[in-house]
């Protein structure tokens, strides 16, 4: 246990951030220029980061494996981003971000980086207004705001349904802009297959050509790691299909400690499995939240449509069980809810796993406010309807489209069927305040760290975590670390350490290729997502766990002598991309069960059925499990716990209520 | 659940690398279900090829929700399909009929060589954001986000051009492979913000040139372009480029 330091700087909570930015040791200008750092990822994390450290006069180096930075995951976020700006008056602060952020998190999120993210919230709305992101505004001019699932004030700033798209672009020009200078390098199509470690330091990595199949050595004082979450351990996720853990897997094999890798949002509003071809699973935004009412039929098993289920046989089973946030709780709780109702037999669609997302009622709001505008203040409901519909089309209409375009079903008329889907995952590789992971040099920013939304994160926090890490927050910190390194020249890449991990990354390409089995990779990745969803998904459960463990490495022995790896190593070879990905899965996924094994409590995304209230809410246990797991690789399926143990100094931890 | 009953023969464009000639290769396909994506509907083909100890067909995919614009493929003639305004990813087979031919093959374009199969190199993009698309702040040195009123009408227009996604349809639609749309939505969307104004004039001007050493052809307005575009992009921003482009002639180099 004496290995976890988590840095963080004494004194107030409230003034450490500002303590630190103003006592953290710099580089001087001329310096920077002769320090290289690798930032591996170009979402919202990577790419923010990557161009600041470039405009602050570091020698860039950026890695992703998509055709352009611009493509990373992060431009499918639809709702919205959280800041604390105030701006309607409607009673937020800093503090009250802060709060509903660990609250949110179900109490384990680490109280002085959730605070700091708070602080630099608003400077993230600034800065992308000043890049030209179209944030939604009122008639005034002045930027607009929505509500989101576990809070009471509105704070979420948007771009209609694209809100991810239009913060990436923002941050994708910064870095171009970069690029277009010469001071970020950009390798695009690039894939990380390793870290390489020299005197305990993080000094490089292995990327792989995904066009030519080339291995290539690359040099970097500092390492940081934007890489994204590891949802596609369960096959069918909202992430992208190439979404991996691959290079987290990887520096946690080489040292990183892996944190409450257990902790995975299971979204509630996604569109639901029509059939075995599924290859991906499409999220319907949390802001639907605020104008849909969810809702199931009170009879079981009713076969009637939606519209002939008269109003008095409906159970807005949210709105029951939680007047105070209604459709409005956070993820967990929402999803949670929905499939207590399917299990207990009330399901609707063909496969009874969904629920009704009906917008009727607001619609028919909106449709008197417009037409008590123009003057008519007795409309017909055919009226509010026909002028209702036409303000849910502004709010909503791109996710109204793509609704109709999956499902093949009208959503303005009928309402949407939804269930619950992974969505994001809030472990990951633990950081210190820093975002140090525990290799010296060795950072990890955004979605792929463990570090600021605990057990459960609420809506509209990723954008504003992965560009506060991006923007804000490493550029000051990994001054601290490389002011230490000024004196470091450039390693050559015949070092020992580069030449041996690049034979390892071939030795694993070369073993793909030989086993020549019967099944494709895409067969053991299925079968690992259903184990995952069956057993370490929505609800867990000891025996679950202790099968899947099983099952897990059993399928992995399979893979390592069935898979059928096609073509070779030397072209454009997305079959062994997969393999590579799904192997790194398949050891991921034990180590999660093993996790949540572990974790003998049930918080936030993580639903132990052993640990609930006799209502059937979550029930933590803050006097043993109070800690970040952190886990320490030792062998395959040989994994170390460490601890650390979380102070609450400035919140009171209760139990979380939204009723 | 669903199962498919419909029955496909799929013409497909296979090339081994830039440097090899392509040829199209017929396979037929069986019990396709309706509710299946057009890249569903590939990874079962690619899956009978694997199974079958052939290669499987390569084609650029991510987030299979119509906003990453990596997918791109040429079908039956029109890039992403023969449905307005979605991307492949979003097409779905209930779009074709049992007993169908579809003929599927990459972007076309001197500025977007084929890698492999259907994929194509479209970083041509990337360069041409990289001479000007972005506005020149460094991170840190942004005043309050409000102190800046935008009218609406102006946001709506700046965000409807900058919901463009950069996957190249309206290049590969185009039978001069002009690079237009894609370089105008972006010159528009800075040029209707007040962000946009001190850079707009060298903006349109830098833009164009790297479009132009890029090969991507000119525009003689057939509008193709637009109506391919998945996501609606407006003929409008060309027209607003080009009148900059103009007015960026007339103005003293003192003001660019």
């Amino acid at each position: 246990m004496s290995k976890l330091n988590s840095n963080i700087p004494a004194g107030e909570l409230t003034q450490k951030w500002t303590k630190y930015k103003s006592s953290v040791p710099l580089v001087n200008p001329a310096n920077k220029r002769s320090l290289e750092i690798i930032v591996v990822g170009s979402g919202l994390a990577g790419a923010s980061a990557a161009a600041t450290l470039a405009e602050m006069g570091y020698k860039v180096k950026c890695f992703c494996f998509q055709d352009s930075p611009r493509r990373a995951h992060s431009i499918a976020a639809q709702g919205g981003i959280n800041a604390a700006k105030n701006y309607q008056n409607d009673g937020d602060s800093t503090y009250r971000l802060f709060y509903d952020t660990i609250k949110g998190g179900d109490y384990r999120a680490r109280e002085a980086n959730v605070h700091r993210l708070a602080e630099v919230s608003a400077n993230i709305i600034d800065q992308c207004v000043a890049q030209g992101v179209p944030l939604a505004r009122e008639y005034g001019g002045l930027l607009d705001n929505r509500s989101f699932g576990g809070t009471q004030v509105q704070r979420t700033f948007y771009a209609a349904g694209q809100t991810g798209q239009q913060l990436l672009l923002g941050a994708y020009s910064a870095l171009e802009r970069q690029v277009g200078m010469g001071k970020v390098q950009m390798y695009t199509r690039h894939e990380m297959l390793d870290v390489v470690i020299i005197d305990g330091k993080a000094r490089g990595i292995i990327a792989r050509n995904l066009i030519t199949g080339e291995l290539g050595r690359h040099f970097g004082h500092a390492v940081v790691l934007g890489t994204g979450g590891y949802g596609n351990v369960f096959y069918l996720s909202t992430n992208a299909m190439g979404s991996n853990v691959t290079a987290a897997w990887k520096v946690h094999k080489k040292g990183a400690f892996f944190g409450n890798p257990c902790y995975t949002q299971i979204h509630p509003t996604c569109i639901p499995v029509s059939g075995d071809h599924q290859s991906k699973l499409t999220l319907m935004s949390e802001s639907l939240r605020n104008d849909g009412r969810i809702w199931v039929p009170k009879k079981k098993d009713d076969p009637r449509k939606p519209s002939d289920i008269p109003e008095d046989e409906r159970d807005y089973y949210l709105e029951r069980r939680y007047p105070a946030f209604g459709n409005l709780v956070p993820r967990d709780v929402a999803s949670r809810a929905a499939k207590e109702r399917c299990d207990a037999g009330y399901g609707v669609g063909a496969s009874k796993l969904a629920v009704y997302l009906d917008f009727k009622a607001n619609t028919e709001r909106y449709g008197r406010i417009e037409a008590s505008k123009a003057g008519n203040h007795n409309p017909d409901k055919e009226t509010c309807m026909r002028l209702g519909t036409a303000v849910i089309k502004e709010k909503y209409g791109n996710l109204f489209d793509m609704y109709a375009q999956i499902t093949g079903e009208n959503p303005y008329e009928t309402p949407m069927r939804i269930y619950p889907a992974v969505h994001y995952t809030m472990g990951g590789i633990w950081v210190d305040y820093d975002l140090m992971t525990t290799i010296p040099g060795l950072y990890c920013t955004g979605e792929a760290n463990f570090s600021d939304h605990g057990a459960n994160r609420l809506g509209a926090s990723a954008l504003m975590q992965g560009l506060a890490d991006g923007y804000f927050v490493l550029p000051y910190t990994i001054g601290a670390y490389l002011s230490k390194e000024i004196a470091t020249k450039p390693i050559p890449t015949d070092h020992p350490a580069f030449v041996e991990a690049e034979n390892n990354v071939k030795a694993t390409i070369d073993k793909f290729l030989s086993i020549n089995g019967t099944k494709s990779v895409d067969h053991f990745h299925k079968r690992l997502g259903h184990i995952m969803w069956e057993k370490c998904g929505m609800a867990r459960n000891r025996e679950g766990l202790t099968q899947a463990i099983k099952e897990i490495q059993d399928l992995r022995k399979e893979f390592w002598t069935d898979v059928k790896v096609p073509g070779s190593a030397d072209e454009f070879n997305p079959e062994l991309e997969k393999a590579h990905r799904v192997a790194d899965f398949l050891e991921l996924g034990e180590l999660m069960c093993i996790d949540a094994l572990n974790r003998e409590e049930s918080c936030g995304g993580h639903f132990r059925e052993e640990h609930q209230t006799e209502e059937g809410e979550a029930k933590r246990d803050d006097e043993n499990f109070s800690y970040v797991a952190a886990w320490e690789y030792k062998g395959e399926s040989q994994f170390e716990l460490h601890k650390e143990e979380l102070n609450y100094e400035n919140i009171k931890v209760a139990q979380r209520n939204y009723k | 659940m669903s199962t498919g009953n419909m029955n496909l023969t799929l013409q497909v464009w296979r090339q081994k690398n830039s440097k090899s000639a392509g040829k199209l290769v017929d396979y037929k396909l069986s019990d396709i279900s309706p509710d299946m994506s057009f890249l569903e509907m590939f990874d079962v083909l690619n899956e009978q090829l694997i199974n079958k100890g052939e290669e499987p067909v390569v084609f650029d995919h991510d987030c299979r929700e119509g906003i990453c614009g990596m997918c791109s493929m040429f079908i039956n003639g029109q890039p992403h399909g023969p449905k307005d305004l979605v991307t492949t990813c979003q097409l779905h087979m209930r779009s074709f009929k049992d007993g169908d031919t579809i003929v599927v093959e990459p972007w076309r374009a001197k500025a977007f060589p084929v890698i492999k199969d259907l994929a194509v190199d479209r970083s041509a993009f990337d360069r041409v954001i990289a001479a000007g698309g972005f506005v020149s702040v460094n991170t840190g040195n942004a005043q309050d986000a409000n102190n800046l009123p935008i009218p609406k009408s102006k946001a709506d227009a700046a965000f409807e051009a900058a919901a463009c996604i950069g996957c190249g349809a309206c290049v590969a639609t185009c039978k001069n492979a002009s690079a237009m749309l894609f370089v105008s939505a972006k010159v528009s969307q800075l040029a209707l913000l007040p962000q946009g104004q001190p850079e707009r004039y060298r903006r349109v001007q830098s833009m164009v040139a790297q479009m132009d050493e890029e090969g991507f052809g000119n525009c003689t307005n057939t509008g193709a372009c637009e109506a391919e575009c998945p996501k609606g992009i407006s003929l409008e921003n060309i027209a607003r480029m080009n009148r900059d482009y103009l007015n960026a002639k007339f103005i003293s180099e003192e003001e660019i």
